[in-house]
């Protein structure tokens, strides 16, 4: 594989041919088909070797199952772990998207005064700095349900990175731009909405990146304080529970749903995020030199 | 062509058939702008500028041009004496409400709004539709040939034409008085004059008033009917005078004896202002 493609670019350039539109959009779709095959053929390899040194050393399954056995808790313990993923799934969105629309309208509030940043700034890092697994407690006796509790968490963690991302863009401004918007007699409203907001744009995608991930990890971490059970657990639990009753393949198997919840989120994220800046932003663009 | 005297402005200044249009459309009287850092930026200068002048602002860096522009502009307060814009409605702060437009050195352009976005940005903020704003927008565009790239973004454009953007953003909304900041100062020099040539064109067509800043003699001597030299620590004004010339300001001048005479007369009034303090 790796033979033949050293050789189209060299068999090219015997022929001193510049590349024509068609084999660019070859070349184009031959590194698009490897980036994605790839990783894929690196994890396979991995898993080909697991099955290999757990039938080798006939590891037993209460200690590291093979991957089969993986795939076939995956699916015989669907009706279990659906409803989990659901509400590890639920609980992160939520909370992210409180997240964001809390960072959001806080990093506004903050830079429309010094006073008002100064006043509320500090209390924003110590809840930053502060571990979740440590509040967690607290605010498992103060909300209402555990779902709140572990919402509350969640949101805690993901606020931070987007409220520091925003503020961060919003005071980074192009100030010539900011002088033009004054000469031509633009209201706080207009500036905000038609300069501030749109300038500050990469700088939410990347609180929103960052908030994704962190979302996830801290329902998880606020579900393994909780200790909670029952219909309405998330995948943390069922990872616990799984650990206590040496299930080791189910364990596997919730693990295996909670990284793809991750990829997922991180995929959708970085979607978002490219989808929004491609069109202007340094960040989605392609170097063309 | 005359180099006159310093002195007062009244005494050159163009005759005008209609009177009213003579009201002066800026009065600077003994500005002193002071920064927060106790830097005096600008020291007692006092200036008029006519209706109809292309005024050039000439000194070298840090003598205070930019900021005598941005206070012309009404952007950023001053410390003392007092500047007025006669012909200018005058808002709650104070200051002018539009008919003024400011060309910085960089382009200055919303990376994330189209050509057209970008020109239209004077207009959305005063309320005006993107439909009805579009023919005036379109023609802008055309007067400095890119009405082609409306849709273009502005980081698939080349720095004159980003520059050229700007100036568009500028005259849409048909201002009195077009301040422009070293406006062509990071471009190259096939480029810059070809935008000086087309900013005389504007000049000449539209009736605009021009105020430029430049630490360029041959800009300043190719462009300018007036020019205020300036210099340094603190940034006050040196000399004032007015610049005619029989030629018509274009590519024959820019290689004609009158030019040459003009660059000579004008470096030799820079580095009288400069040559105190060289010594210093």
């Amino acid at each position: 594989m790796t033979l033949s493609l050293d050789k189209a670019p060299t068999s090219a350039n015997s022929a001193a041919q510049l590349p024509t539109k068609e084999t660019a959009a070859a070349q184009k779709r031959r590194e698009r088909l490897l980036t994605i095959s790839i990783p894929l053929c690196v994890i396979a390899s991995l898993i080909v070797l697991w099955h290999v040194v757990v039938t080798v050393n006939e590891i037993p399954h209460y200690i590291l199952p093979g991957p089969w056995l993986v795939v076939n808790s995956l699916v015989n313990d669907w009706h279990i772990l659906l409803p989990a993923l659901w509400v590890t799934t639920k609980i992160t969105l939520m909370s992210l998207a409180l997240a964001l629309i809390g960072g959001g309208g806080m990093a506004i509030l903050l830079v429309q005064s010094r006073w008002i940043e100064t006043a509320l700034y500090p209390i924003m890092v110590i809840l930053q700095v502060t571990p979740i697994i440590a509040i967690a407690p607290l605010i498992l006796i103060y909300a209402p349900t555990t779902q709140a509790a572990l919402l509350i968490c969640a949101f805690v963690v993901a606020f931070f990175p987007i409220l520091s991302n925003m503020v961060q863009g919003l005071k980074s401004v192009d100030h010539n731009l900011l002088n033009l918007y004054e000469l031509y007699g633009a209201t706080r409203w207009q500036t905000l909405i038609y300069l501030k907001l749109p300038s500050c744009l990469p700088y939410f995608m990347t609180g929103l990146r960052i908030g994704g991930g962190l979302a996830l990890i801290a329902a998880v971490v606020a579900e393994f304080a909780a200790g909670s059970a029952g219909a309405g657990s998330g995948l943390a639990f069922r990872l616990l529970e799984s650990q206590f009753r040496l299930n080791i393949s189910r364990l596997f198997a919730s693990l295996f749903l909670l990284a793809s919840l991750g990829v997922l989120i991180f995929a959708l994220t970085s979607f978002i995020s490219w989808w929004t800046l491609h069109r202007w932003h340094e960040s989605s663009l392609k170097r063309e030199n | 062509m005359v180099i006159a005297e310093q002195g007062s402005s009244e005494t050159h200044l163009q005759p005008t058939a209609d009177t009213a249009a003579s009201r002066p459309l800026v009065e600077m009287t003994n500005v002193t702008k002071v920064f927060s850092n106790g830097t005096v930026a600008l020291s007692d200068m006092t200036m008029t500028v006519m209706p109809g002048e292309f005024i050039s602002l000439l000194g070298p860096s840090g003598c205070g041009k930019s900021t005598a522009l941005r206070i012309i502009a009404g952007l950023g307060g001053i410390s003392a004496g007092s500047i007025d814009w006669p012909s200018f409605r005058i808002n709650s702060r104070g200051l002018p409400d539009g008919d003024i437009s400011f060309v910085f050195q960089e382009p200055t352009l919303m990376p994330w709004q189209t050509v057209f976005g970008n020109v239209y940005l004077p207009m959305r903020l005063k309320g005006i539709s993107r439909k009805a704003a579009s023919e005036r927008i379109m023609s802008a565009l055309e007067s400095v040939g890119l009405a082609d790239f409306h849709k273009a973004y502005p980081r698939e454009l080349s720095g004159g034409m980003k520059m050229r953007v700007s100036i568009a953003r500028a005259l849409v909304t048909e201002p009195k008085l077009l301040l422009m900041d070293e406006p062509f100062a990071a471009l190259d020099e096939i480029t810059r004059q070809k935008l000086n040539d087309d900013v005389l064109a504007l000049w000449k067509s539209t009736g605009i008033t021009v105020v430029f800043v430049t630490h360029s003699v041959f800009e300043s001597a190719y462009l300018a009917n007036r020019i205020v030299v300036m210099k340094a620590r603190p940034g006050r004004v040196d000399s004032d005078f007015p610049l005619h010339t029989s030629l018509e300001r274009d590519s024959h001048y820019r290689t004609s004896e009158e030019y040459r005479q003009a660059c000579s007369e004008v470096s030799a009034r820079l580095s009288e202002a400069m040559g105190g303090e060289e010594h210093a």
